[in-house]
């Protein structure tokens, strides 16, 4: 490799000098830059970008920010297609967190983001570290964390590497969370086969601010000061970021190096730090170093503002000697930040992370000339056009052919599983003890839900919802999707996703606002993952839409595959909600005896990709079921005006397990004050669907018996199909559901015990008898 | 009425506990753990959350830091010091009261509910509350298995300076309602002389109907009559 001198050629850069290599650095050989995930013709753009050869240290740079991680490469196109604008926006993707205006003043911000790769690897650290990440990209907004949702996916708890992700995540997610203090108030979890070796972990955090005192990841005002803050930078996850864009295989034990090991101690320290910092006025910008460290940070602050920045690594507080540029602009050592000071503030900044028992040190400058340069002492070791560097990542839109199998799966005949084997109830029980079905408390109970007295409803309702003090209003937020209907039919699962989401939000009586994706699927560079990739986005786009539900940012995570096998295509919805009065907060559980029990929407004959199929025939097959977006969202406003006028007394969306479970649901409530069931449906439909089809657009109701013709006529004023299907009775009386073809009555002290304990017994016990 | 509310590095529950001694119509004050002198508070709060990470053992290390010193004077002068959770522990760790708090039994972090019944209604920090009166608040913490000698439980027992117990939701002994393994079922001590309470369960997280109880509300009630007798 020959070192060019010709450094003036392209993108604007000032320096006199090109970067040369430092002693000890290999040479730059087709293997390095393949084992910097980079393509030959991705090098050639970065040859074309610097108008020479790069140093090693730049190939560093360039091959973490043009990783799938950090450039989106194969995402951005479709993402384009994302419906991200409203009145109510504040800020839409790009920045560290989506903001909406929640009136009054106030802002919320919001983000999920994945760490299924560490997770993988390392579980506790692994998922630690992707709370203490979402929480950074929260509070660098100037936002306080409020709440904390995880949205998780493991493979069946038959097996023993998976109880143990399964419990190392737990543990990780409730250690990070509850020692920094922020509640968790839901979430979801899907096991299944399907997520064998490549659990999801996608923690989401929601944020509260004042509108003014919105901050951004700039780096702005030329002679401004960067300042590293937080803890040390050490050799943990150097290159995560290219990391998280490969597959898994049995070579990764050998990358648990690269997962970063969380400090949730540091992590509130710099939490109260950031926000004194934010609100101190001695700071124009600040970012999380995440993914890519000081390289993305650095740049992207750079590049949002159209402005250069200039590090010098030796003055970058080390945990470690001796260590490289490259090392320390690519470590993903966690809880750093890195901060804009104003010019002649750096005392002031100093003074306040002292007082936090933090580190600051000065590391570089803002400059004017658009270039990303990095010192060691007086060396130049990289010089890179900072826009380039940061929005010039090659984009790629690919061909997509869904796969012949996924094909034949979903135009399996059903009709063979449509009569039950065996009595109802026998399938009734197994699918309240399907981990699936069953209450998640094992795992809520792990963590802290109270702390900050703000939580109005914690884990296990359909969202969880956090007051916000001294307004009457509320927030609510639920994480939904559900893997097996996307595998199938990639568009319609996305639009279901989105939809459950939003009926979640409206059982408990919040209006849907805005959403935060993560998309998690397999390696894009195969033509039916890609296909999978953008029917989802499409049928996302397409349900966001019509909700008025903005997606402000979010996250994708590609190549969950190992060994060849990938997830199910798992694009997570994570979506807010505004209550405008907390008063008018509604539950899932039913309330009193007596209570008209209503079925809004429709059942029909679907059992396509049900927790039935999977429970009890071993299946995952057939087209999902139908959605039909515009009766949706007639029913969500159906629901809101009900729970506005005060007519009901219970809401509940209902999902999987079907109409049975649902029910199940709202007898048991928490478990403390157990009600019982008395149905009748008359539909002609056979018992399987009817009792446990998973029909879209569904919501069970409770209400005072003197209210049901009132609650009808409202729905029939929004378009929307209501029966009266039964009464809640004493709990004694049992729960009861007859149909036209079968009848069932199982004991509520029975359906408790499944119910509320199946986990525990199987994660206690070490594994299922 | 003056309240200090001690913060910590990695105090999490501080300003909870501000806001619910607001709400009963004290003042609180956050005071840094280095920063000023406890002179002319009226009564101490240490909050729960980690402090110092709780790496160690949970308050070991807060228990070093400045402001304890003066936390430990101030209750040798009798003045009112209420510890919750990591409070507690930290309270044990300094040996303003007896005994210590160990990993939960269950090995988990337990965060729920419970009920715990009012053992000693006659407390600085319990007078609002009615003799075996049940209450309801919630618990988070992974170490507040309630340890100490035969000898010592004994002398809490027969010296009432057992004021909270674990119970089921009618105030009765009940299997399965210890959530932590807690020696006799041990959920809050006060000291010998009375001016210090450590309790496991966060009162401060049960004072408003919305959070889902108000039983919280008497610990700080009590706190303040005790402080201002007249204007009760």
């Amino acid at each position: 490799m020959s070192e060019s001198s010709e450094s003036n050629s392209v993108g604007g850069i000032g320096a006199a000098t090109a970067p040369q290599p430092r002693p000890g650095d290999p040479p730059i050989t087709p293997e390095l830059v393949q084992d910097h995930g980079l393509s030959p013709e991705e090098y050639d753009r970065v040859r074309d970008v610097l108008g020479r050869e790069p140093t090693f240290t730049e190939l560093g740079i360039f091959s973490a920010m043009w990783s799938e991680h950090c450039g989106y490469k194969n995402s951005k196109r479709l993402l384009r297609l994302l419906p991200t604008e409203a009145p109510w926006v504040i800020q839409g993707p790009g920045e560290n967190a989506g903001v909406i205006d929640l009136g009054d003043g106030l802002a919320l911000a919001f983000k999920i983001e994945s760490h299924n790769h560490p997770s993988a690897v390392e579980p506790y650290q692994g998922a630690a570290t992707g709370v203490g990440g979402i929480l950074r990209d929260v509070f660098t907004m100037g936002a306080r964390p409020i709440a904390i949702l995880d949205s998780l996916r493991f493979g069946d708890l038959d097996s023993g590497r998976v109880r143990y992700l399964f419990d190392g995540v737990v543990r990780g997610i409730g250690d990070y969370g509850n020692c920094v203090g922020i509640p968790n108030i839901g979430g979801e979890v899907q096991f299944d086969r399907g997520y064998e070796d490549n659990p999801i972990v996608n923690p989401m955090c929601l944020g509260l601010m004042k509108v003014d005192e919105l901050i951004k990841g700039e780096a702005a005002g030329v002679g401004n000061t960067l300042m590293a803050v937080g803890a040390r930078t050490g050799r943990d996850g150097i290159h995560g970021a290219t990391f998280a864009s490969e597959e898994l295989s049995e070579d990764t034990e050998a990358s648990r190096p690269q997962v970063q090991v969380g400090d949730p101690f540091t992590e509130k320290l710099l939490l109260e730090a950031s926000l004194e910092l934010i609100r101190s006025g001695h700071i124009v910008g600040i970012q999380d170093m995440g993914a890519a460290g000081l390289t993305s940070t650095a740049s992207e602050m750079a590049g949002r503002s159209g402005t250069g920045v200039e590090i010098d690594t030796l003055a970058v507080p080390v945990r470690e000697p001796d260590m490289t540029p490259y090392e320390i602009l690519l470590s993903e050592s966690q809880e750093r930040m890195l901060v804009v000071a104003k010019v002649g503030h750096e005392a002031d900044v100093r003074a306040i992370l002292e007082k936090w028992e933090l580190e600051a040190a000065e590391v570089g400058k803002v400059t004017d000339d658009g270039t990303f340069r990095v010192l060691e002492g007086d060396r130049v070791v990289a010089e890179i056009p900072a826009l380039p560097l940061t929005e010039g990542c090659p984009t790629y839109e690919r061909e997509g052919v869904e796969a012949e199998d996924v094909q034949a799966l979903r135009k399996m005949d059903l009709s063979p599983y449509e009569e039950l084997e065996g009595s109802p109830a026998d399938v009734f029980i197994r699918l309240l003890e399907s981990p699936n079905i069953a209450s998640k408390r094992w795992i809520y109970q792990q963590y802290d839900t109270t702390v900050r007295t703000g939580t109005v409803l914690g884990p296990g309702g359909d969202a969880g919802v956090i007051r916000i003090r001294g307004t009457t209003k509320a927030v609510a937020a639920t994480t939904d999707c559900n893997g097996r209907y996307v595998y199938l039919e990639p568009r319609t699962g996305a639009m279901i996703a989105v939809a459950e989401a939003a009926r979640n939000l409206v059982c408990v009586g919040a209006l849907p606002t805005a959403v935060t994706n993560n998309l998690n699927f397999g390696s894009p560079l195969k033509s039916h993952i890609y296909y999978q990739f953008r029917e989802a986005v499409l049928g996302m786009a397409e349900a966001c839409k019509l909700f008025e539900t903005p997606v402000t940012g979010g996250n994708v995570s590609f190549y969950n595959e190992t060994d060849g096998k990938a997830i199910y295509p798992t694009p997570v919805i994570g979506m807010v909600g505004i209550l405008d009065d907390v008063d008018k907060l509604t539950r899932h559980a039913f309330q009193s005896v007596g209570d008209a029990i209503v079925l809004l929407g429709d059942n029909t004959n679907e059992l396509g990709g049900s927790e039935y199929l999977y429970v009890i025939h071993d299946l995952v097959a057939g087209p999902p079921p139908e959605v039909d977006l515009l009766g949706e969202r007639r029913l969500q406003h159906a629901v809101l005006a009900a729970i506005q006028k005060g007519l009901v007394k219970s809401a509940h969306d209902v999902s999987e397990g079907g109409l049975a479970c649902a029910l199940a649901e709202c007898a048991l409530g928490d478990g403390e004050a157990l009600l019982g069931v008395e149905v009748t449906l008359d539909d002609p439909l056979p018992t399987a669907a009817l009792f446990f089809g998973e029909a879209q657009g569904r919501v069970i109701v409770s209400c005072h018996s003197k209210n049901a013709e009132k609650l009808q006529q409202l729905a029939r004023d929004h378009g929307v199909p209501s029966r009266v299907i039964g009464t809640v009775t004493e709990a004694a009386s049992g729960f009861v559901m007859h149909a036209k073809s079968a009848d069932m009555k199982v004991d509520l002290n029975s359906m408790k015990a499944l119910f509320f304990d199946t986990i525990s017994n199987i994660m206690d016990a070490g594994g299922r008898e | 009425m003056r309240l200090a509310v001690v913060t910590f590095p990695g105090s999490n529950c501080d300003y909870d506990v501000y806001q619910a001694i607001k709400s009963v119509g004290g003042v609180p004050e956050f005071i840094w753990h280095r920063d000023a002198a406890l002179d002319s508070v009226d009564a101490v709060v240490l909050p729960g959350g980690f402090s110092y990470g709780d790496y160690l053992r949970a308050g070991a290390i807060a228990r070093m830091s400045p402001i304890m010193e003066q936390v430990v004077t101030f209750a040798a002068g009798g003045g009112p010091v209420l510890g919750i959770c990591n409070g507690f522990q930290i309270l044990c760790e300094a040996g303003l009261l007896p005994g210590a708090l160990t990993r939960n039994d269950t090995l988990k972090f337990e965060s729920k509910d419970v009920w715990v019944r009012v053992e000693n209604a006659d407390t600085t920090f319990s007078r609002d509350y009615g003799q075996g009166q049940a209450l309801r608040m919630p618990i988070a913490h992974a170490e507040g298995n309630y340890y100490a000698d035969e000898e010592t439980l004994d002398s809490l027992e027969s010296g009432g300076q057992v004021v909270f117990r674990y119970c089921d939701p009618s105030g009765h002994d009940g299997e399965g309602w210890n959530p932590n393994g807690s020696a006799r079922s041990i959920a809050g001590i006060r000291n010998e002389a009375g001016n210090v309470l450590g309790m496991m369960p966060h009162p401060e997280r049960a004072v408003e109907e919305v959070l889902g109880s108000v039983d919280g509300l008497g610990v700080f009630t009590s706190l303040l009559r005790q402080l201002s007798p007249a204007a009760a």
